[in-house]
């Protein structure tokens, strides 16, 4: 590994300070477990290390009912997965977390790091988008905040500029009971998703008023089904419902052919998983 | 250009010298001497260089050392009090769940983990506890019978 230069700075300005003096040659830390790779591999030479592990606010994790869910920029798989308020009202994130790596990654990697590598697959990605998460930017220009939606631009690109970082992620609070489902393919335990599907569903009296339908894996960027969203809307659940539901998802997936597995079968998952996901919503509503 | 850190490892304190570039397993095998932490893959897929950092089992090939400033680390040479093993080592070698042995440090620590936060783990909580150390020997299960056994005390 090229050698550099390693700075653990204390606050965020500090951190953007530093990303802005050394500019491209620089690179942010926090878990570890990809960058050190990259490094290891020389995929990537950065002169300088900016470790974010120090800063206070970045280690944050915390719930509301007002406010919601806060995630702080340094805190972990792990810590996600283990949180009980996460347990009790994003489910589907904490099912999403444990299939992230091993529990040695988990122990490690941080949930908006894995969100800046920008992977099409990434595990946490389908979940966080079912809640509506948002991604708090801090820079030199001062804090802005966006969808993450918005935040992917495609494979391993984000809308970060230069000196920019994530702070955190904000997944607004439940506004009543809501139903989930997360399922993904997978080769091996560790292995990247082949294709992975999340459905977060919130219902009053026996109509969904709240669907979202998220899909890892089947395009450039982890996206939402909208059109799949809108079947499901305003409706009662019904078998054939759910079938014309996810079979619009596969519709508005993606996907390519890869050295893991073809375009035709994971669009054929699509539809699979998504029809499982969204049995699991409305299993869970005592919907269905 | 090297810098100058601290760290505990296995409760003795350890002022050390290290380039930005080294990790935490090339720490203590080379640094520190304690080479029971295995160099298996370095690539953080196969947990032979497990250790306990602050008490969480972690990759240290993954690991740049200066990240372990101020904290503390457990290795396998940790374990045993003098001449008493663990009751984790004592139930690998009991039950046979050592074949080569390039494994067990990591193994052993996973297990370790486990039961210090699950003391009495179904089998299922078993293999997923140690689904990030790989073992091309024993086909695990001698292993999962050996924390079981540790587990029953």
């Amino acid at each position: 590994m090229k050698n550099f230069e390693y700075f653990d700075p204390m606050s965020v300005g500090e951190a953007v300070a530093l990303l802005r003096q050394h500019g491209g040659s620089a690179k942010v830390l926090a878990g570890g477990t990809d960058l050190f790779l990259r490094m290891h591999r020389r995929v990537v030479l950065p002169d300088v290390i900016v470790d974010l592990k120090r800063i206070p606010e970045l280690a944050n994790l915390s719930y509301s009912d007002q406010d919601g869910l806060r995630i702080g920029a340094t805190v972990t798989h792990g810590e996600v997965a283990d949180h009980a308020s996460v347990q009790q009202h994003y489910g589907a994130l904490v099912t999403a977390a444990n299939w992230v790596g091993s529990l040695q990654t988990r122990h490690r990697g941080t949930v908006v790091g894995n969100l800046c590598n920008a992977s099409p697959a990434a595990d946490t990605a389908p979940a966080l988008l079912s809640y509506g998460a948002i991604v708090a930017i801090a820079g030199p220009d001062g804090q802005r905040e966006m969808l993450l939606e918005t935040f992917f631009q495609g494979p391993g690109r984000t809308a970060l500029g230069p000196a920019e970082i994530v702070t955190a992620l904000r997944l607004p609070p439940p506004l009543g009971p809501r139903g989930w489902g997360y399922a993904r393919r997978t080769r091996t335990v560790i292995d990247i998703a082949l294709v992975s599907s999340c459905v977060v569903i919130q219902a009053t009296n026996g109509v969904c008023d709240e669907v979202r339908v998220s899909l890892g894996a089947v395009g450039p960027t982890p996206l939402r089904a909208t059109q799949a969203e809108a079947v499901l809307r305003g409706q009662s659940p019904s078998a054939a419902l759910l079938a014309e539901a996810s079979r619009m998802a596969a519709e508005e997936s993606r996907p390519i052919s890869d050295v893991r597995c073809s375009a035709e079968y994971r669009k054929d998952m699509v539809e699979v998983l998504s029809k499982r996901c969204m049995e699991s919503a409305f299993s869970m509503l005592q919907m269905l | 250009m090297k810098r100058l850190m601290t760290l505990t490892v296995n409760g003795t304190p350890y002022e050390v010298a290290i380039e930005p570039r080294q990790s935490l397993l090339q720490l203590l095998r080379e640094e520190l001497h304690l080479t029971g932490t295995k160099e298996g893959c370095s690539e953080g897929e196969c947990g032979a260089c497990t250790v306990l950092l602050d008490g969480k089992t972690v990759d240290s090939c993954l690991i740049f050392a200066l990240e372990a400033q101020g904290r503390e680390v457990t290795t396998i040479e940790g374990l045993a009090q003098g001449d008493q093993l663990h009751p984790v080592q004592k139930a690998f070698a009991e039950y046979g769940a050592v074949q080569c042995g390039f494994c067990t440090p990591g193994m052993i620590l996973a297990a370790k983990a486990l039961l210090d936060s699950n003391p009495h783990p179904t089998e299922v909580e078993i293999r997923q506890g140690i689904s990030g150390n790989l073992c091309r020997c024993t086909g695990y299960v001698k292993i999962v019978e050996a924390i079981q056994a540790a587990a029953r005390g």
